[in-house]
């Protein structure tokens, strides 16, 4: 079964429609070949002109969607020769994130992932990408290691944000995330972040403190979430597609902001509707960012990497 | 209504009510309920002198109370005002303007340089009074700028805290703080200079999640509330109680993410006195990475 967003109910209606005609049989009547051929180009319009336009809060809900390729999904259609590895080596593993050891495009890379699972079941076990402090010890102890053999490391981040729990709060939640971006501001090797989905607050800069960063285009950034904002700010978690508007979260306007320096386009219809099509675009644009940073010395990565992020909002933005 | 307000003629009234003493010449101890006169308060740090609640210090209070006589402020880097042009339910221009008349203060923060007990510091301290001590552009600025300081002036830098985390209105800038706070400790760690934090009450969110946690030495304040996520958040995702003094100063000394729980009173001598430890002229000097190679055992040996 098919998941369509709440504004995408045009767009369902026309596909059902096509799918009935599919299935009936021919008959003299009509000529349903040619009915089809007509809705499919209507749709296809529709499509097009729907995501040509999303509001804020549209794109919230197609960076949510659960169609959407997620980490483990873009490891697997990048990374070969993937080793996982597991661990903080001081409490537990962590599979909220995901990290591991391979190859992009032939050469030894350290890969890292907030992984929010697909079914049910593999949710829970994933705790649907919010981390605890055992995930962002793990990141750092994977960074490190890339550091130490000179490995750049790819991150890709889709999570609500890290998990707001007791035990999380207990074991140094704040102190774990603080060492993630420690680690990669640190790391003498390049690292290339990409928000593939959600990129929530503290969760998302512990992986994304990157030489550069990529985003795709229906992908939020966000300091809180626009329901959490809304429920702060204006008192009513209703407001959320007001605060959406209000927190400038998509590509688009981090990219004006200075925030992050690439866009990857979505397949027509978002990521969602061809997973493989957004993942071989990423993983041209991965390979276009990662280019000129591989065999820079690590002290001067580091020191253009700290450059970059002091310069953000020193200057108003262009606008 | 009382018989002044209600009879009384307007200008006798006037008259009468003139004030030349201050609001609240009683304060209440919001831990014990006692009442106590605001001189005293202010004597004691506004600690409560009954039961000990440290209650918030204002950052130009903070100041004065932990620095030596003659210490200096900075004037905080300028940055560029409201850069989303955000509005909720006020404009965020508008409550920029409200919170600097209200304070006296540029932003969430004060940088000051001076001496400790006689020990080189520079000391940023959090307004937490100036829109809830939220870290925006301007507060990761001043953390950037202080930590340049401390470099150029060879002294300590201290970070008080009192912070409800990154400042909504301005976005993601105010989450990319958090990398740009932590590159500022970078800086004065790589300088070999102590980088003491003081958490107080309170400290969460993204504030706690960067610059905060990556001290040389984590004091706290008694009773501080110190965190990543907010007690009702955490109550929304758990669905249970919340245990005994969860997120509290004590609470962090005991899990291992603060050192020392110290008392207001006593927080000079204690960064003084730590200051005075970890910048020690012959330890530093040992320290310094020397040119001499070090001889290593041979591995015929033994």
């Amino acid at each position: 079964m098919r998941h369509f967003l709440d504004f995408e109910k045009p767009i369902a209606e026309i596909e059902g429609k096509i799918e009935e005609l599919r299935h009936l049989p021919e008959s003299p009547d009509m000529n349903i070949s040619e009915e089809v051929e007509r809705l499919s180009e209507k749709v296809d319009k529709l499509i097009r002109s729907t995501y040509a336009k999303l509001t804020p809060w549209q794109k919230t809900q197609v960076a949510r969607h659960p169609g959407r390729p997620h980490a483990a999904d873009v490891v697997a259609g990048l990374i070969t020769e993937f080793v996982p590895l597991a661990g903080d080596r001081a409490f537990a593993d962590d599979r909220a994130i995901i990290a591991g050891l391979g190859r992009f495009e032939g050469s030894a890379v350290a890969v890292l992932g907030t992984e929010k699972g697909a079914e049910t079941e593999d949710r829970v076990a994933h705790n649907f990408g919010m981390a605890r402090p055992e995930g962002y010890r793990k990141a750092r102890r994977v960074i490190e290691l890339a550091g130490r053999f000179g490995l750049p490391v790819l991150t890709f981040v889709d999570t609500p944000g890290a998990y707001p729990g007791i035990d999380a709060e207990a074991r140094g939640q704040a102190e774990a995330i603080a060492r993630a971006i420690e680690a990669c501001l640190a790391a003498p090797v390049p690292v290339v972040s990409t928000i593939i989905g959600e990129g929530g607050s503290g969760g998302a800069i512990a992986l994304a403190a990157a030489d550069h960063v990529l985003m795709f285009e229906h992908a939020i950034y966000s300091v809180i979430s626009p329901e959490g904002c809304a429920s702060i700010l204006w008192r009513d978690a209703a407001l959320a597609e007001t605060a959406a508007e209000a927190l400038k979260l998509t590509a688009e306007d981090l990219k004006k902001l200075g925030l992050i320096d690439t866009i990857v386009p979505e397949p027509l219809g978002g990521a969602h509707r061809d997973p493989t099509a957004a993942i071989a675009a990423l993983g041209k644009a991965v390979s276009t960012a990662l280019a000129p940073l591989s065999g820079e010395p690590g002290a001067r990565l580091v020191a253009r990497r700290r450059e970059k992020f002091l310069a953000m909002g020193r200057a108003a933005p262009a606008a | 209504m009382n018989w002044l307000t209600n009879y009384v003629r307007p200008k006798i009234r006037t008259l009468l009510g003139r004030k030349d003493v201050p609001d609240n010449l009683w304060h209440k101890c919001p831990a014990c309920e006692q009442m106590i006169f605001h001189l005293e308060l202010a004597k004691n740090l506004r600690v409560c002198p009954n039961c000990g609640h440290h209650m918030r210090l204002p950052a130009k209070e903070r100041l004065a109370s932990l620095m030596d006589e003659g210490f200096a402020t900075i004037e905080l880097p300028a940055v560029p005002a409201d850069p989303l042009h955000f509005r909720d339910q006020k404009r965020y221009a508008d409550r920029l303007k409200a919170a600097r008349a209200e304070t006296e203060l540029d932003d969430a923060i004060i940088v000051a340089h001076g001496t400790i007990g006689g020990q080189r510091a520079v000391v940023a301290v959090f307004a937490f009074d100036f829109m809830g001590g939220s870290m925006g552009t301007a507060v990761g600025e001043a953390l950037v700028a202080a930590a340049k300081l401390a470099v150029l002036q060879e002294a300590a830098l201290i970070a008080i805290t009192a912070s409800g985390g990154a400042r909504m209105q301005e976005g993601a800038l105010s989450l990319m703080q958090m990398p740009r706070t932590t590159i500022a400790v970078q800086i004065v760690k790589e300088a070999g200079l102590p980088y003491i934090v003081v958490l107080t009450d309170p400290t969460t969110g993204g504030v706690t999640a960067s610059f905060a946690m990556l001290g040389d030495i984590h004091v706290a304040e008694p009773g501080a509330m110190i965190g990543f996520a907010g007690a009702r958040v955490i109550e929304q995702t758990v669905r249970e109680k919340l245990p005994e003094g969860f997120q509290r100063a004590e609470y962090l000394n005991e899990h291992g993410m603060v050192d020392i729980v110290a008392r207001r009173a006593e927080l000079r001598d204690t960064l003084s006195r730590l200051i005075g430890l970890l910048t020690e002229p012959a330890a530093r000097r040992a320290a310094r990475p020397s040119a001499e190679v070090l001889a290593l055992p041979g591995i015929s040996e033994g």
